[in-house]
């Protein structure tokens, strides 16, 4: 209403003034407050997931494994050689999740998008305050993650520290790039599609569980140009260590370079979608 | 002269559809022009291109060509600079279901950067205004689509907007919600916000516009204030005669024969006939003169459905 003018004097927050400046942290300040409502089921499911697994497969399966003295592993027991590849998969699976159906929806004529896009936002704005908010979701759920791991005695707290930084940049180099897609597909159909026939045959080809080296020679090397085999063999490197450096820093080049073509793409397809 | 806050000259938009569908001329060329302070609709059947201008004027969608320049700017560089003062209520809700009503407010206010204590105060008037003060913590999911409506009018007001954009406000409402919330925009306007509003409804546009286009193909054919586009193309009154099915065509042509002597205009359409006079009941009798006798007879004054089906030969709700 028009003579309704801003009689209130009240002192900026520190909040007022960061999403003044920053459009990008409204986005993120909506996707907190949907989060704040649904947190505690996230942590739970984060944390009895890997807890789940690494007692199945790690403690139960890794004993036969080990008893059998296999020679893939080179001497590391398979509940360490199992923990590092099922985080990196697990933040694939988050940047999956939270950059595909959210995204859908939000694009929908119904959604958040149009909404914040028809105020002084940006698509730009819109598509960072959502991947930062992705970014988030992801790194916490690699957190706990690595709690366990912790708890599991398979990596020390420090190592564990290291090993985020991986986590993160496999789910945002699986996140960004689906982001750019999500925002302008028809039909949620295509999402699932896409999940099952190609995210969960990229388990496969991972080096989740078994050394890609059991694979047939040709199927090997497509196995190391999948983003999942980079993003596990990066994060087994970080929280085993023992790794040589250059591999290391191949890895992270690589899922660096998809991260950033998925946000230039993103860039484009938000651009298109909301204003269009 | 007042302030021109929209100007649209040869304003076109073309959809091209991914894929190898045919691209749509949704809008084809269209001056229009809004001053400060009134109350601007566009009348127009489905598919008339109201909803694609609408979305240009709210710099969402930027036009295929023309010129178009909202309060002295160009959407297609000053885009949220635009938005800022803009108020908008797409054809479809994008209220967040999950959040509550008040959260609702709240989120949209930070869209504009507004400080956290100012959206609290301006949310509480709002919730006020929109009559939903008691739904505040309630979440949107229980709404009803009258309330989600007004909820939606009250989101686009927490700007303290120049403009309000308003796409079909009340399509799909109850006669009830309806009437409430053309009271609620009457106020707006009374409070001198201007309005520019889309709507397949006469009797909407009748109550709200001071001036009106109407839209057919995403061409304008028609402009002026209600009062003066009936006159312009209607006669004072109307005759609305209803014949039994099998009989409607013959006496259509023998009415329309008659029409010819008493200087009115025969429209037939599928379930009635309808003839344009300046005095209805002079023209009732001249078809009773005539030996046709019609189920009902109804002499009503003319409207703007009149007028579209004059412009088009169609009628607005299908
Ligand atoms: N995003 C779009 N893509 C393709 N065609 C569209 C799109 N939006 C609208 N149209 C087409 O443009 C025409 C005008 O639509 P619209 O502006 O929604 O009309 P109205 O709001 O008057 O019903 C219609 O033929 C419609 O099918
Ligand atoms: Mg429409």
């Amino acid at each position: 209403m028009p003579q309704m003018t801003t009689s209130a004097t009240t002192a900026l927050t520190a909040t007022d003034v960061l999403t003044a400046r920053l459009p990008a942290l409204r986005e993120f300040g909506y996707w907190m407050r949907r989060y704040r409502r649904i947190w505690r089921g996230t942590v739970v499911i984060s944390v009895a997931n890997p807890l789940l697994f690494l007692a199945a497969l790690g403690a139960g399966l890794g004993k036969l494994v080990d008893a059998n003295h296999s020679g893939h592993l080179a001497g590391t027991p398979y509940l360490d050689f199992l923990a590092p590849g099922l985080l990196a998969a697990s933040a694939m699976q988050n940047g999956f999740v939270e950059g595909a159906f959210p995204v859908f929806q939000s694009s929908r004529s119904r959604g958040n998008y149009p909404a914040a896009a028809a105020t002084s936002m940006r698509p730009g704005d819109i598509l960072a305050g959502h991947l930062l908010f992705v970014a988030f979701r992801v790194l916490l759920s690699g957190l706990l993650f690595l709690a366990v791991v912790v708890a599991f005695g398979v990596v020390r707290p420090a190592r564990a520290l290291l090993a985020a930084g991986p986590v993160l940049l496999t789910g945002m180099a699986f996140a960004a790039p689906l982001m750019a897609w999500a925002v302008r597909v028809d039909r949620q159909s295509r999402l699932n599609g896409l999940y099952r026939f190609v995210v969960m045959p990229l388990y496969m080809l991972s080096g989740t569980f078994f050394p890609v080296g059991q694979l047939p020679h040709w199927l090997r090397a497509v196995a190391a140009c999948t983003p999942l085999y980079q993003g596990v063999a990066l994060t087994r490197s970080a929280a085993l260590g023992g790794g040589d450096a250059g591999a290391a820093a191949v890895h992270a080049c690589y899922l660096l370079a998809l991260t950033a073509a998925g946000v230039w793409a993103a860039s484009r397809s938000y651009t298109r979608r909301l204003n269009s | 002269m007042a302030d021109v806050l929209i100007e649209a000259r040869g304003l076109r938009k073309v959809h091209a559809p991914r894929g190898a569908a045919a691209p749509t001329e949704a809008v084809a060329g269209i001056d229009f022009r809004v001053t400060a302070g009134e109350a601007f609709g566009f009348l127009g059947p489905n598919g008339a291109g109201k909803s694609t201008t609408m979305r240009m004027v709210a710099a969402v969608s930027p036009p295929s060509s023309g010129r178009l320049e909202i309060l002295g700017m160009d959407p297609a560089t000053h885009g949220p600079q635009i938005r800022a003062r803009l108020g908008s209520v797409p054809q479809d809700d994008t209220l967040d279901t999950e959040l509550t009503v008040r959260e609702n407010l709240l989120v949209y206010g930070r869209y504009f950067g507004l400080p956290r204590a100012v959206i609290r105060e301006r949310a509480a008037r709002l919730l006020e205004f929109a009559r939903l003060a008691d739904k505040a913590d309630e979440q949107v999911e229980a709404l009803s689509g009258g309330m989600r409506r007004r909820l939606t009018i009250a989101r686009s007001l927490v700007n303290d907007p120049e403009i309000l954009l308003l796409d079909e406000p009340t399509t799909g409402l109850d006669p009830q919600a309806r009437h409430l919330l053309w009271e609620r925009l009457f106020r707006l306007k009374q409070q001198g916000v201007t309005l520019l509003l889309t709507t397949h409804y006469m009797d909407e546009a009748e109550q709200l516009c001071d001036r009106i286009v109407v839209m057919d193909h995403g061409r304008i054919v028609a402009e002026g204030s209600p009062r003066g586009l009936i006159e312009a193309h209607c006669t004072r009154e109307v005759l609305e005669l209803r014949f039994p099915p099998d009989r409607q065509q013959q006496a259509a042509e023998k009415i329309a024969d008659t029409a010819k002597g008493v200087d009115a205009r025969v429209e037939v359409l599928p379930d009635r006939l309808l003839v344009y006079a300046d005095d209805g009941e002079d023209a009732l009798t001249a078809v009773h003169r005539t030996g046709v006798e019609p189920l009902t007879a109804l002499v009503r004054r003319a409207g703007l459905e009149d007028v579209f089906l004059t412009l088009t030969g169609r009628t607005l709700v299908d």
